[in-house]
């Protein structure tokens, strides 16, 4: 199929006697908003890391993007974005330095660059905010501008590690209404998210548990599957199978 | 390269937005080498002398003379007995004894010896050993000029001559270690923050992430620290040739190319710093034990290495500064060829190796 952006088969990575990644197999498809659940400690940071070329798996396949996770992670990263747990703007360049940077290391020139920054600040509303420096903006605001430099290339996948994290509710229906914006421009959205609401707003999401990925459909399925009001019981039902202890 | 040079501009505006740090860096040397070359000067001058003396005669008193003639010394007392000695050097009143032997004169000139003892306060070891020196140089000179002046009738004049540092001049000393110590603080110790904050704000991940090469990274990193201590250098230079009057004696062009030889090293120790810390912190505190401690104290820089003890001598070799200023002083002060200082330089061409290779490897099992 064409339109498999991210495939995984038995994609394994062990850290001594300890798996961490324990043969996870999945698919995700162009334009999918794909949620990655999990405790903490379940593995799905790890597993994250594999698809963007910033750790080797120990055995197992994985494509991403079209390109092999092995041998062509350099392909790899060209093609996806990536935006960290932690804030991953620089807090004393300003909002303009920022992107122009970001969009510099993925090849971007000059003018495309300038144009799109006119662009992306007009569409975020943040067109007064050009010559801030990002540690000035509020926090929501600096999430909005990390996932709008994050997906500014134009990526086939943006991966998402816990991007809402200590944002408000209100910022945080604002930054979903930006991935869906995404999502709609063909983008493919990997997200993990502690936030069982935000589940809800997944096309499909996987819940890991002690490394294995125990539960794999859309949320309305899951919960008729699991007899569940909500993803949160889902999430509860499954979580409470895991012997590995969160870190 | 086009990546490169965002790369390398963004790391310009961490630093010049970091007023703080900026005027830190930039105004550290200038700060050192003012202060170890006027406020911390181990310039001897006006040692108290006490002069213990039991005979009257013209030989004795001539020397004492001669002693209190020079600019090191002041003879401020005159002891009667054996036992003040002792009450004297507790007191704090003096610094340094002369003891003539008894029947100095006549001794000296019938049998051809005599004795004197010069007692010191060794409680500051460096600057007793090079007074008694002196002292003992000046005694020297007076006995030859009373002997030749029985035999030939030609007054000899004293001639103390003190290779490349006549006037014994601190500065000397210190520049080259003012040299040593900045351009290691600002490489190594600044490289190594520079990385480790990226680590801990979480940006590293980004960049990893992203299809900038790691090696880039790093040299973009390294590019403007580098530029930082060229400035410092030609700052430290500039202010040692006019301001503290200490020459350039050797080839500039040479002390220039193991400067940046020993600019490579400090990068190195910075980068495996930065992959052995996870926070700025450690980063920071790794640099200060690792680096500013024993290059301030075991370098040469403030103590003579030889006069240590063999463990610490044998430690002084681990430390690259130590190389760098031994070559300085060779070339700055010497005045030398640069190929004087083959085994120097190639210490610190190994090091170089070792260090960066040994970093090099740890960036890359990190990655993983």
């Amino acid at each position: 199929m064409d339109n498999i952006v991210i495939e995984t088969k038995n994609l394994t990575k062990t850290f001594g006697n300890f798996t961490a990644v324990d043969h996870i197999s999945f698919q995700v498809f162009k334009g999918e908003i794909f949620g990655f659940l999990g405790a903490n400690g379940a593995g799905k940071t790890t597993a994250m890391r594999m698809l963007c070329g910033l750790s080797k798996p120990t055995s197992g396949e994985g494509k991403v993007a079209g390109f092999d996770i092995y041998r062509q992670s350099e392909e790899v990263k060209k093609n996806i974005g990536y935006m960290s747990q932690k804030f991953s703007l620089y807090e004393d360049l300003k909002v303009w330095e920022n992107i122009r940077l970001f969009a510099g290391i993925y090849g971007m020139n000059d003018r495309q660059i300038s144009e799109k920054t006119d662009i992306m600040l007009k569409r975020l509303g943040f067109e007064s905010e050009r010559n801030t420096l990002v540690k000035e903006l509020p926090l929501g605001w600096k999430q909005k501008l990390a996932f709008s430099v994050s997906i500014f290339h134009e990526p086939k996948i943006v991966f998402l590690d816990e991007p809402t994290g200590g944002v408000d509710p209100a910022t945080r229906r604002q930054f979903w209404e930006l991935i869906y914006q995404a999502a709609d421009q063909g983008i493919t959205v990997f997200v993990t998210t502690h936030y069982m609401d935000e589940a809800e707003y997944c096309n499909r999401v996987s819940i890991m548990v002690d490394g294995r990925i125990d539960a794999l459909d859309s949320p309305k399925n899951l919960k008729q599957q699991y007899n569940a009001q909500s993803m949160e019981d889902v999430f509860q039902q499954l979580a409470r199978k895991a012997t590995r202890k969160a870190d | 390269m086009k990546q490169f040079v965002a790369f390398v501009h963004k790391e310009f505006y961490h630093i010049f937005r970091d007023i703080r740090t900026m005027m830190i860096l930039l105004g550290m040397p200038i700060i050192q080498i003012i202060i170890f070359g006027f406020a911390l000067s181990t310039d001897i001058k006006d040692i108290r002398v006490g002069i213990l003396n039991p005979n009257e005669d013209m030989t004795s008193r001539k020397i004492i003379e001669q002693i209190d003639a020079s600019e090191y010394f002041i003879v401020t007392r005159y002891l009667q007995t054996e036992k003040e000695i002792d009450k004297v050097f507790k007191e704090g009143k003096i610094d340094m004894v002369v003891v003539f032997s008894e029947q100095f004169s006549n001794n000296l000139l019938h049998t051809g010896e005599a004795g004197i003892q010069i007692i010191a306060d060794a409680t500051d070891p460096n600057t007793a050993k090079t007074f008694t020196q002196y002292a003992a140089n000046i005694i020297a000179a007076g006995q030859q000029g009373m002997v030749s002046n029985g035999n030939i009738p030609i007054h000899i004049n004293s001639d103390i001559k003190l290779l490349y540092n006549p006037q014994m001049k601190s500065a000397y000393n210190f520049v080259p270690g003012v040299m040593g110590l900045i351009l290691m603080l600002i490489c190594a110790m600044m490289t190594s923050i520079s990385i480790v904050r990226e680590k801990e704000m979480g940006t590293m991940e980004v960049l990893l992430a992203s299809p900038m090469k790691p090696i880039f990274i790093i040299l973009a990193k390294a590019v403007p620290y580098f530029t930082l201590s060229c400035i410092n250098l030609f700052t430290i230079l500039l202010l040692s040739v006019y301001v503290l009057h200490v020459p350039i004696a050797g080839s500039l062009l040479g002390l220039i190319v193991i400067s940046l030889l020993f600019i490579f090293v400090s990068l190195s120790l910075g980068l495996l710093i930065s992959t052995l810390t996870k926070t700025q912190v450690a980063a920071m505190l790794a640099s200060g034990m690792i680096l500013m401690m024993p290059t301030m104290l075991l370098s040469g820089m403030i103590f003579p290495v030889e006069s240590m003890p063999a463990i610490l001598q044998w430690i002084s070799h681990i430390i690259p500064a130590k190389w760098y200023i031994m070559i300085v002083k060779k070339l700055m002060i010497e005045g030398v060829s640069i190929s004087f200082a083959w085994k120097e330089i190639s210490i610190l061409i190994i090091m170089a190796i070792i260090l960066i290779s040994i970093s090099l490897k740890k960036f890359k099992n990190r990655l993983e």
